[in-house]
């Protein structure tokens, strides 16, 4: 009954192609956008800001990422904590090197090696694909972990191979890196380049770009009788897709950890942000989010439940229960709804239009 | 220059000044790539009854060691112990074949696969709970030591692996080729609609595959396992496997041996000549580099069947 867009007329072509056409999800975006912006900073306490909200950023925006490149153009990926790492390290050499470079130009400078990094690493998906591709992309994925951990170049000689960020603000004083950032400056860095970038997937997915991924997605050869060059459009499918993930790397060791080791993303992450996008849903923007949600909560929900229920259970056997429940969850997941949480939220949708008359 | 002449001419002189040297470290890839050969073998069976792309191979090998380990540590003979993780394995076919695969039937392969990391997951944690996650050594009185041949010397243990390897193959084989269930894999492998139609059932051969490629992966794990210990890097042992099955074909077994031999040798012998020079452990990705310059010039492994489509 409350939910029911009968009535709203669309009057003009800016009205018809918006993002969000029927007004109560433009209330509930704005809604969402008051309790991010207002009511978490206010609300939350540092142990959820810093532990749980902006990991939770870095890896919905790794998530977009790879979905971006897997669910809309069906290239599977192996490859994303490479990626990531090369995001992170190239902001740390970036912003080591040009100190004075505003930090926002650091991750936007990041994202684009990434995304060069991607377009290189891209080019076997041109001759392959499928579980080849995967495999091809696991190359990126060894090789670049190792590059950085082995070429002291990359971090700056540091004996321990670890890199740390440097202190950097955003306006004046008001630091989102280093020591001195507060966890609420952090989140709101990370929310408003997250909430910016997904704006521009969103509309990089709606029109002639994610079409055409999508198009080559389902199905290559009809794609290319079109007028699609694949070349073109997957090679560009890996840049942006990189571009993103990058940046959320760079995210990652500069705002969330501070400071970094190449092992932070070794391939358990690359296959951690691809369970993301499977539970969420492949070819979903608002998938990779509630994906995100889904593996960052989880886990920490696990560990919590037997400490609420008054079990006590010592840490050795709540981390193998954990990875039990984990693989049985993703099990369960694939069986009962295969195309992921977004679909359910969907459906969802769809029976809240009737209720609460359903014929 | 420095750099460039450490990895153009450096290691060939250094090849060509011993080539005792050199063959002695090529022998001894090869006999580690038996071990890639024998977790690839399980990935294959699966994959090419069931199409399901089966990421749990390693910690099936895991799982199944650690087993092993287990029983023997609970004092049972030898024989025994492998029997019983034998059943094991066989009861954890019927388990994946009636609570992950026959649900999943006829989705896409990356949803399979996804479950298959899923299983991984419930696998690592059970037998970390059952049998406890420290590492476990692992005794059952293969031979070790040096063995002289000529101007070579190779471990005693790496050729005991190597025939047990190759027996398993020589079985397998024979189970393929002369039995009237190897004759219905074949037959599922080559079409399963037309196999379904002459009245193989797909179920009962998906339980036989997987419990088929439990037995390689116990083999593979006592192998590992006896050289390295019964630890948790053994599933890093599955993610080696990928590219010599993309060396070999997703659905070749001569192509799964051939290509985790080579594999081996690429490995040893580029992180013995070429590694110094480039910083050291190049073979954490060096397969990985042979298995993406092999993929751009034939996409089908050595031996896999031909993929006709190509965009």
């Amino acid at each position: 009954m409350l939910y029911r867009e009968a009535g709203q007329f669309k009057t003009s072509y800016a009205a018809d192609q918006a993002i969000f056409p029927i007004l109560q999800d433009r209330i509930a975006l704005a809604l969402l956008l008051v309790v991010a912006y207002v009511a978490v900073p206010l609300l939350a306490n540092e142990y959820w800001l810093s532990t749980i909200l902006v990991p939770f950023l870095c890896y919905a925006l790794a998530a977009l990422g790879l979905n971006l490149l897997t669910g809309y153009a069906g290239q599977v990926s192996l490859g994303t904590g490479g990626f990531m790492a090369v995001g992170a390290f190239a902001a740390y050499k970036l912003s080591t090197a040009f100190p004075g470079l505003h930090i926002v130009l650091v991750l936007l400078a990041a994202g684009l090696i990434a995304a060069a990094t991607g377009i290189l690493f891209g080019i076997p998906s041109l001759r392959i694909k499928g579980l080849y591709l995967a495999v091809a992309t696991l190359a990126s994925q060894f090789f670049l972990i190792w590059l950085f951990n082995r070429v002291p170049w990359f971090n700056n000689y540091s004996s321990s191979g670890v890199i740390s960020a440097p202190p950097r603000a955003v306006f004046a004083h008001v630091f989102v890196t280093g020591p001195e950032a507060q966890p609420v400056g952090k989140y709101l860095f990370a929310l408003t380049v997250v909430i910016l970038l997904a704006l521009g997937a969103k509309n990089m997915v709606r029109a002639a770009t994610g079409r055409a991924w999508m198009a080559i997605r389902d199905m290559d050869i009809a794609a290319e009788i079109m007028g699609i060059r694949p070349l073109r459009t997957k090679l560009l499918a890996f840049a942006v897709s990189s571009f993103y993930i990058g940046i959320a790397g760079a995210l990652w060791a500069f705002v969330y950890t501070g400071s970094v080791e190449p092992l932070a993303f070794d391939i358990d992450r690359s296959f951690q942000i691809l369970f993301m996008i499977i539970i969420g849903g492949l070819g979903s923007i608002l998938g990779s989010f509630l994906g995100a949600a889904f593996i960052v909560l989880l886990p920490i929900l696990l560990l919590n439940v037997p400490g609420m229920l008054g079990l006590r259970i010592d840490v050795s056997t709540v981390t193998n229960l954990q990875s039990i429940i984990f693989g049985s969850l993703i099990v369960f997941f694939l069986i009962a709804e295969p195309n992921g949480l977004a679909r359910l939220w969907q459906i969802g949708k769809e029976k809240l239009r009737l209720w609460p008359f359903p014929y | 220059m420095q750099f460039l002449y450490a990895i153009t001419i450096g290691p060939v002189a250094q090849i060509v000044a011993d080539p005792g040297f050199f063959l002695e470290v090529l022998v001894g890839g090869l006999l580690s790539g038996v071990m890639y050969s024998l977790v690839a073998l399980g990935f294959v069976l699966i994959y090419k009854a069931s199409g399901v792309f089966n990421f749990a191979q390693g910690t099936m090998v895991l799982f199944a060691a650690l087993t092993f380990v287990g029983l023997i540590e609970l004092k049972l003979p030898i024989w025994l112990a492998a029997l019983l993780t034998m059943a094991v394995m066989t009861a954890l076919a019927f388990v994946v074949e009636r609570l992950v695969l026959r649900p999943l039937v006829n989705q896409a392969e990356i949803i399979l696969f996804m479950a298959t990391i899923g299983i991984s997951f419930v696998l690592e944690g059970l037998g970390q709970m059952l049998w406890g996650g420290d590492v476990h050594t692992l005794d059952i009185g293969l031979p070790s030591g040096p063995l002289k041949f000529g101007p070579i010397e190779i471990n005693k243990f790496d050729l005991v692996a190597a025939l047990a390897a190759g027996l398993l193959v020589a079985t397998l084989a024979v189970f393929f080729q002369r039995t009237r269930i190897g004759r219905a894999l074949r037959a599922v492998a080559d079409d399963h609609q037309a196999a379904l139609s002459v009245g193989i059932s797909l179920k009962q051969i998906w339980v036989i595959v997987w419990a088929t490629s439990g037995l390689v992966a116990l083999v593979a794990g006592i192998m590992w396992g006896s050289n390295l210990g019964v630890q948790f890097s053994l599933t890093l042992v599955a993610l080696k496997a990928l590219p010599v099955l993309i060396l070999g074909g997703l659905t070749s077994v001569p192509g799964a041996i051939v290509g985790g031999l080579i594999v081996g040798a690429v490995e040893k012998i580029g992180e013995v000549f070429w590694g110094p020079a480039m910083g050291g452990a190049i073979e954490d990705w060096l397969a990985y580099m042979l298995a993406l310059v092999f993929l751009l010039f034939r996409p089908q492994g050595l031996f896999g069947e031909r993929i006709i489509e190509r965009v």
